[in-house]
């Protein structure tokens, strides 16, 4: 892009923010002239640039709205319409201005629109009747003289604008734009025109043909040639902005500069390389400090201060006034207030308060975001406000001030503040939380939740805000440069907003703290405090099932030990050293608190955070690295990234819990079971897989009939037969009967106990099998031999025909795998016992599809045992489907089903089965499979 | 980069030499190219990174600059060396950061003809086939040249896809 132009965009896109402010505070004080003169010298500067770089578009438009605001220092009454007109032309001029940046040319298109309102508001061109005649305009200018000049000759000049604007059609196939120009005009213009001496060739023709334009507008606007409909009337003062220019030029040379454009790049690196010098001189410091008497010390220490100092002022040219975010704020509020009919103040403090502009530019948005929610939903309108006995103007204020190593920026409104209950409507709808929940939470907490993904509480949708992303972006973009944002509400008398931000990003005072022997940094932002636990002061951890928690001040803090959460524990035991003496550090994201357990705690440093290296970047924990005084590297931990793995930590937790209570179901080798022990008929525990049990009852004795030889309850509709594990157990005479019941396919039996003990996780390892009737076998459980009962042999007592029960075979003590498909869970969990109790090690799969993936992975299974009703791939697809793989071909195949009929058991055949055993014929299965093992051994 | 080192480029240089900086992983000769090598240096206090891939062995300083650490043990799917006391590494930049190759031992630089070089036998297991570029035939042992890129490269892909 041309330099001059690009100059150009910079220094216009300042002024428009400034003129933004200016007017806006001139609207409120319509007779302070410096502010008019101030506004009218800005766009005046913007509309002679334009005409120097040939912007039409842009000087026209800038000419008009000047010349509304010339009207103004005349003493034309300043109106809200005036100035809305005017704003809006500026924010047109903005809207080109960055197409401009964008394609370096104007874009195409008209103003006649605004163009045509500010003329009408100023009384000139087609208004003219209504005020002053262009004449008098120019003559009110300072360098009216070649505009005058020009006009004198406008009979000449309009024929050729005739002729210019038809040729167009054939040359550039469009309208004529507000002070374009053919080339054929130009030339001629050039031809007609006497050019000022001393200027080159080019601008002479261009200012005569501007001047041409400019005078056929003219006359158009004196009403005597509605000469075509090209819209030229515009640029009037074309040819008066360059002198000035050029008068202005070296006097402004000559005037001491007070600053100097410098590129963001060169300022970063310097601030890289400042960076660099301040671990250095770390280094430099730490290898001093282990010598005592070094003659290096005094140098060092002058180095030391050097390094501050300019590190300080490094930092400084980074810093820039929380105001220049602030700029567009009063322009803002108010198009806000005039949209939403509402009377608002905004109060502005602590405009200098600087931070670095990389946090600025970050934090921009969500203020923006933030006063915009403040005037839609915070503030009242007038007459609401009135009857609450409020001044009828709302305010909100806005202050930055700092606070420590951070910048904390007030957003305060006046108004309702938040409505708890709109809140909680919300978060029930949208399934935020529950009620239970919220019943439990204070209403901070509860108003908190507006910072939640999706939540919204404006009923309507305006353009205003209320598009439901608002505040979880705002706390989004605010937790990524490390800050917070905080809440607080009083019904009726307004909220407050309060953010606090870190001033800058590039150096961070972090907490250096131990945990299984690394070290870690903690950025101290997010750090509330630090509490010492000992198991015999008044801070000790307790615990709520697994999970760690404090009491602090009242308050239930969640608790994780560093090294759990960053997996690097050095010992098997879960919580390591959580009972021992340590350190939690109290950590506060957003909303979200909790405790962080570290070993040691050292002391803080400020780090100069550098980026991870590709490799480990996807590490969510940590935000960066550094380099400490003594010269290694530490991981400095992302608080945001430890809030959501906390949050998560604790749901996987849950998750994992329930997934391993499934796994656990299954009899596999080395996974534990949750097991169900209880006491019948004998002192002895006796253990059933918690699976199998649906649950546990306790009926009150009167409730168990006799009826046809044999106990019944009223179970949930239906009579639910009941069956004693054996004939020892003590039938209670009063109170109530425990009893585990079992359901499968809708029918339920009631096993009675005598008494229900525990649930334990055990590894369930039959180590010696019974012959007993009902006994699978006996295994060592939480110390204790228990005998794990065979729910088998009970179901046939309560329904004959469930399946009935033979004694169990022995089995040789040789461990074979065996692949068990059922999708019944109720018999995968029945059967997985039995069959390991058979010495198999079994795996299970719950349907074809899973069961091929397991044979793929590991075709080395001795026996597959598979249900054939199964949907998707029933049991003669998924035995077909084995069969054609070579490395599963020959493993042999046993049908489970509960449907034997002869074509059965023929199809299963011609589909590869090795034999065919019926569903609930355990002693059938058991031997089928001794015999496949036979023959196998035969084979082999 | 290194076209000299792909296959069909051998016919070509076959009167070429290049310099290789050798190592010893798990006893077995490797070989980089040396223009490849910035340092060799000792690593110390290397600071684990948790959670990160299990080849990282953590991160280190080395001169001012964070290094990343990769155990090629582990990337080669050996089993770690028993007395970690004296290993080496070899400093590496890619994609403009760098990288620090922890192995066993440094050997001499060796000037070798492109004409001793083979391509990487077709059995070769496959975490070793994925790094090396070729094998050199040295009168005594056989070099196995490692491919930098792709042993950093893969690991990079891995972790992203992470």
């Amino acid at each position: 892009m041309d330099d001059l132009l690009r100059e150009f965009i910079e220094e216009t896109n300042e002024s428009l923010d400034v003129v933004d402010v200016e007017l806006v505070k001139f609207e409120q004080e319509p007779n302070n002239a410096q502010i008019l003169d101030n506004i009218f010298r800005l766009v005046h500067t913007i509309k002679g640039t334009c005409g120097f770089l040939g912007l039409p578009r842009l000087e026209s438009l800038a000419h008009a709205a000047e010349t509304l605001m010339g009207k103004f220092r005349d003493g034309a009454p300043v109106t809200g319409e005036s100035v809305s007109v005017i704003l809006m032309s500026l924010d047109r001029i903005k809207e080109i201005v960055s197409e401009l940046e964008a394609n370096e040319s104007e874009p195409i298109g008209s103003d006649e629109d605004l163009i045509d309102q500010l003329d009408r508001l100023s009384g000139i061109g087609k208004y003219a009747g209504q005020g002053t005649s262009v004449m008098d305009l120019a003559g009110e200018d300072d360098a009216s003289e070649p505009v005058a000049e020009v006009a004198e000759e406008a009979p000449v000049a309009q024929k050729p604008v005739e002729e210019a604007t038809h040729e167009v059609y054939q040359v550039l196939e469009r309208e004529l734009k507000a002070g374009e120009v053919s080339l054929d005009e130009l030339e001629r213009a050039f031809r007609e025109a006497e050019g000022p001496e001393g200027f080159d060739v080019a601008q002479s023709a261009k200012e005569a043909a501007e001047a041409a334009i400019a005078d056929a507008a003219a006359q158009k606007r004196m009403g005597k040639t509605p000469v075509t409909k090209a819209p030229a009337k515009a640029p009037v003062a074309k040819a008066k902005k360059e002198e000035p220019k050029a008068e202005k030029e070296p006097k402004s040379g000559g005037g001491a500069h007070q600053s100097i454009r410098v590129n963001v790049e060169t300022l970063e690196h310097l601030m890289t390389m400042v960076s660099e010098l301040v671990l250095t001189r770390n280094q430099l410091l730490e290898i001093v400090r282990r010598h005592e008497d070094s003659e290096f010390k005094v140098p060092l220490q002058r180095l030391s201060n050097v390094t501050v100092e300019l590190q300080e002022g490094v930092m400084k040219t980074r810093m820039q006034p929380i105001g220049n975010a602030w700029q567009k704020l009063p322009r803002i509020v108010r198009d806000l207030a005039n949209d939403l009919h509402k009377e608002i103040d905004l109060i502005m403090i602590g405009q200098d308060t600087e931070l670095d502009r990389q946090v600025l530019e970050l934090i921009k948005d969500p203020l923006t975001h933030m006063v915009r929610n403040s005037a839609d939903h915070g503030l009242e309108n007038g007459e609401e406000r009135v009857a609450m006995g409020k001044p009828a103007k709302g305010s909100i204020i806005l202050s930055a001030y700092h606070e420590g190593g951070h910048i904390i920026i007030d957003i305060k409104d006046d108004g309702r503040g938040i409505d708890t209950e709109k809140v909680k409507a919300k978060i029930l709808k949208n399934e935020l939380a529950t009620e239970a929940e919220l019943e439990k939470m204070s209403e901070q907490q509860i108003n908190k939740f507006i910072f939640a993904a999706g939540f919204s509480t404006a009923e309507k949708i305006t353009n205003v805000s209320g598009r439901g992303v608002g505040m979880d972006v705002v706390r989004n973009n605010i937790e990524l440069i490390g800050g917070s944002v905080d809440l607080k509400s009083v019904p009726g008398k307004g909220s407050t907003f309060s953010i606090k931000i870190p001033l800058t990003l590039a150096i961070v005072s972090t907490l250096l703290v131990e945990a299984s022997g690394d070290r870690f940094a903690i950025p101290q932002l997010s750090v509330v405090e630090l509490v010492r636990v000992q198991n015999n002061s008044e801070h000790k951890i307790e615990r709520i099932k697994d999970t760690p928690v404090l009491r602090l001040r009242n308050k239930l803090l969640p608790l994780i030990h560093l090294s759990n959460l960053l997996g690097i524990d050095k010992n098997e035991d879960h919580d390591i050293s959580l009972d021992d003496n340590g350190f939690i550090v109290v950590m506060q994201v957003g909303a979200q608190n909790f405790g962080v357990v570290v070993d040691a705690v050292f002391h803080t440093e400020e780090i100069v955070v550098k980026p991870m290296a590709t490799m480990l970047r996807h590490l969510s924990m940590f935000s960066g690295n550094t380099i400490l005084g003594d010269g290694s590297v530490i991981m400095i931990l992302d608080p945001n990234g430890v809030a959501q793995a906390f949050g998560s930590h604790v749901g996987t937790d849950v998750e994992a819990g329930k997934e391993e209570a499934e796994k656990q179901a299954l009899p596999e080798e080395k996974n534990t079971v949750s097991l169900l022990i209880f006491r019948a008929g004998s002192p002895e525990p006796k253990a059933v897989p918690l699976s199998l049990v649906t649950r546990l009852e306790e009926f009150e004795i009167e409730k168990i009939e006799f009826s046809n030889g044999r106990d019944m309850v009223q179970y949930r509709g239906s009579l639910m037969p009941l069956v004693q594990v054996n004939d020892f157990v003590q039938r209670r005479t009063e109170g109530s009967q425990p009893m585990l019941v079992f359901s499968d396919a809708g029918r339920s039996m009631g096993l009675v106990v005598d008494e229900i003990v525990d649930i334990v996780d055990e590894q369930l390892n039959i180590e010696v099998s019974s012959e007993v009737p009902g006994v699978l076998g006996t295994a060592v459980i939480k110390g204790k031999a228990t005998e794990i009962i065979d729910v088998g042999h009970y179901l046939p007592q309560a329904f004959e025909d469930w399946f009935h029960r033979k004694e169990m075979s022995e089995e040789d003590l040789l461990v074979k795998k065996l692949l068990f498909v059922d999708d019944s869970s109720f018999f995968r969990n029945m059967l997985g016992p039995v069959l390991k109790a058979a010495g198999y090690e079994v795996t299970v799969c719950s349907s074809g599809a899973e069961a091929l993936a397991v044979l793929e992975r590991d075709p080395s299974y001795e026996i597959v045992v598979s249900d054939i009703e199964m949907p998707e791939m029933n049991g003669f697809e998924l035995c077909e489907a084995i069969r054609r793989q070579p490395a599963t071909r020959d493993i042999p195949i046993i049908a489970l089903s509960s449907l034997c009929t002869p074509a059965a058991i023929e199809r299963g055949r011609q589909a590869g089965f090795n034999d065919y055993v019926a569903k609930f014929d355990r002693p059938g299965l058991i031997a089928s499979l001794k015999e496949q093992r036979i023959e196998l051994g035969v084979a082999a | 980069m290194r076209n000299h080192l792909a296959p069909e480029q051998e016919d070509e240089s076959v009167n070429e030499t290049i310099q290789y900086v050798t190592i010893f992983i798990s006893g077995q000769l490797f070989g980089l190219p040396i223009n490849r090598v910035h340092d060799v240096f000792v690593p110390e206090s290397v600071t684990r990174v948790p959670l990160s891939q299990v080849e990282i062995a953590g991160v280190l300083n080395l001169r001012g600059r964070i290094v990343t650490a990769i155990d090629m043990r582990k990337r080669l799917g050996l089993e770690p060396l028993k007395q970690q006391g004296n290993m080496m590494a070899i400093g590496i930049e890619f994609k403009e950061e760098s990288y620090g190759l922890i192995i066993d031992s440094v050997g001499e630089v060796l000037d070798l003809n492109e004409s001793s070089r083979e391509a990487v036998p077709s059995n070769l297991d496959h975490r070793w086939a994925d790094v090396a570029a070729g094998v050199h035939r040295l009168e005594k042992e056989l070099m196995v040249i490692l491919d930098v890129d792709r042993v950093l490269g893969d690991m990079v892909t891995t972790s992203v896809a992470a």
